[in-house]
């Protein structure tokens, strides 16, 4: 194993793919002679050069189409956005296009490519650039959607990203992430979509998150123990598709479901894992399911409206002994 | 060198100058120094004769909107310095409440209509103001302030036709500094000479040196005037400079320091102090004395902004509309 950083994971895992394969290539704005807005392709223009690694104007409707088209042409394009926010504009080609080729063409075209750079919340950015897509993506068939909560699980769920998925991914990263450290293994290694993982096994409750909400999650989950509480986690790792039997096999156990997002309430992602699992393990159930997310508004600016706006450890621990029926 | 203006114009031009570049120089350090403002922070140094020119050219009821470059237009506008920094501390007194931050600066009352943090957003968004004192029957003129960056999105290709098809009282400035982030305006199109986007809408487009305040009121004169009678809209690309990086975090490897301090010997206040101590229109004391002024002022808004207090708690879920039948989700 060696260690690495988060941001340097997600460019071996392309590095390793253009290497092996001359039709993926690296688009967006400032990633190749800025060497990436966070520094994630960092020498990758000088290892690949002009005609792979290529910087787009601040155009992210017609980059990302550009993307699209080559896609259905015999490519497989990774389009990196500054910020998930930007790509907003891009939607248009996203879910109108590269979602529905596949169908709309009677399965002639499909559109191997890959969007991907940061999402969410990092630290005091406003509303324009703190909104969490997760959910509103995964609303949409045709497409996959993935948010690693560490660089291992980014390295080995971009590189099945880019090699193996023929549909659309929507590749979901953090900026307050690229700066963890992360073990990853010398050999190569492939992560398969719609495998969560349990990242501490418990018996009194399940939390379920994905991205990097997990960190928080963990912090909680060590006030629980101190309490006595011991609390199974488990990361998603991909939203769509969704290890739900997972979390039913957790839930079968711990007979208590908590889900932590950073994502608007309606319609989250937990809301959709709340009906399933109510649907599939309601005997099972000792509990009403319970979500922490973001505040159901903008994310606003000033400090403490920030902080309020997100999930955080004090409030998990609170809503866990809800769920356990203990006192505050 | 004649003189083309009143004298007190040129001592408006230099204190509102001195005004937004002390301010911007004093936040700065509060964000790099004491850590009391935090997120995207981009200075306007080195641009700020298109706020001081631009202002001269126009009346209060005419209408501001910009991207997120917004600090100096804002003061422009008549925004206090005390509501500006208050706003980067995240303050309730803030012109945004405290919940806008640097890059979303608001003050309607004065006509300024922010502060937009998607690239570009607010060459449609400043079009559809425009459409609105048209249709209100008023003689306002949008003046539409974009970056280089923002050339490049369909946004504007798209809005340009429509203002032009519907003859729209709107003032388009592209403020050219070069620099779209790390990405110089060679590296984003062929079309290097932004003006001549216009012409491809047969919209009246030029271009201006901006690092001159006379040329800039002149030039969007002409232009805003023509939006007043009817005449349309028009677009002006100021060519100008930012000395600072895109953002405070931006290391600026893509340009050298050298290329940097050439910009700095026409700088936009130095010229104008130039002008105006050379046409013997003030003394060096008088300018001294109005940067001392200014240094006060902009004392005065840090002190402000530090005594303020934040917004309570509450105000996560206000301005924010709701209907009565289906209240925010808290759960």
């Amino acid at each position: 194993m060696k260690v690495i950083l988060y941001r340097d994971a997600i460019k071996e895992a392309m590095s390793e793919e253009m290497r092996r394969d001359q039709t993926v290539f690296l688009m967006g704005e400032e990633v190749a002679d800025y060497d990436g807005a966070y520094k994630v392709s960092k020498g990758m223009l000088a290892e690949f050069g002009e005609k792979r690694v290529i910087d787009t104007p601040i155009s992210e409707l017609g980059f990302a189409a550009v993307g699209v088209g080559a896609a259905q042409n015999g490519l497989r394009p990774i389009v990196e956005f500054m910020t998930w926010n930007f790509a907003v504009l891009a939607l248009d080609q996203i879910l109108n296009t590269a979602s529905k080729m596949y169908a709309m063409s009677g399965g002639q075209l499909s559109c191997p490519i890959v969007f991907r750079g940061p999402n969410g919340s990092a630290g005091q950015l406003g509303a324009q650039h703190s909104t969490a897509f997760e959910s509103l993506y995964a609303n949409i068939p045709g497409i996959k959607v993935v948010s690693p909560s560490n660089g291992y699980d980014a390295k080995g769920l971009l590189k099945q990203a880019i090699r193996y998925e023929n549909d659309p991914v929507v590749f979901f990263e953090s900026e307050v992430a690229y700066g963890d450290k992360c073990e990853v293994p010398e050999e190569e290694y492939y992560i398969t979509f719609g495998k969560g993982n349990i990242v501490h096994t418990g018996k009194d409750l399940t939390i379920v998150t994905y991205g990097k909400t997990l960190k928080i999650v963990l912090e909680a989950y060590h006030h629980l123990l101190s309490d006595n509480i011991n609390a199974e986690i488990i990361d998603l790792r991909t939203i769509r598709p969704l290890d739900w039997e997972l979390v039913l096999k957790s839930v079968q156990k711990t007979n208590r479901l908590l889900i932590v997002e950073e994502q608007w309430p309606f319609g989250s992602v937990g809301a959709e894992l709340s009906y399933r699992i109510q649907k599939e393990g309601f005997d099972y159930l000792d509990a009403p399911i319970r979500r922490i997310t973001s505040a159901d508004a903008p994310m606003h600016y000033a400090p403490n409206l920030s902080l309020a706006y997100l999930p955080n450890p004090l409030k998990i621990v609170a809503v866990a002994k809800e769920i356990m029926y203990l006192k505050k | 060198m004649a003189n083309n203006f009143s004298k007190e114009t040129y001592f408006y031009w230099y204190e509102l100058m001195t005004l937004i570049r002390q301010f911007e120089l004093k936040a700065e350090e509060e964000y790099k120094m004491k850590g009391n403002i935090r997120g995207f922070f981009h200075a306007y140094i080195g641009q700020e004769a298109i706020a001081a020119g631009c202002m001269t050219a126009t009346v209060p009821s005419d209408l501001f909107i910009t991207g997120y470059r917004d600090h100096g237009l804002a003061l422009a506008k008549g925004t206090t310095p005390n509501e500006c920094m208050a706003e980067l501390y995240g303050k309730k007194t803030g012109c945004a409440s405290g919940k806008g931050g640097s890059m979303h600066f608001f003050d309607v009352k004065n006509n300024f209509f922010g502060g937009h943090g998607i690239v570009g957003a607010q060459i449609g968004v400043g079009t559809g103001l425009a459409f609105a004192e048209k249709y209100k029957n008023t003689d306002n003129v949008v003046l539409c302030f974009f970056g280089d960056g923002a050339a490049r999105q369909g946004m504007l290709h798209e809005t340009f036709n429509l203002a032009m098809l519907w003859n729209l009282p709107i003032v388009f400035l592209c403020e050219n500094n070069f620099y779209a982030m790390g990405t110089s305006v060679a590296r984003s199109s062929n079309v290097t000479e932004i003006h001549k986007l216009g012409e491809a809408y047969e919209m009246p487009s030029d271009k201006v040196d901006a690092m001159d305040v006379e040329k800039v009121h002149t030039e969007v004169s002409r232009a805003v005037k023509r939006a007043r009678t009817n005449g349309g809209p028009t677009l002006l690309e100021l060519k100008t400079y930012r000395y600072k990086g895109h953002s405070i975090s931006d290391p600026q490897k893509y340009r050298t320091k050298a290329e940097v301090e050439e910009y700095k010997s026409h700088d936009p206040i130095t010229q104008l102090e130039r002008k105006m101590l050379s046409t013997n229109m003030c003394t060096q004391e008088d300018l001294d004395s109005i940067a001392s002024k200014v240094d006060n002022i902009v004392q005065e808004a840090v002190k402000f902004a530090d005594e303020s207090p934040f917004p309570p708690d509450d105000d996560l879920l206000t301005h924010v509309s709701t209907d009565p039948h289906y209240q925010f989700i808290t759960d």
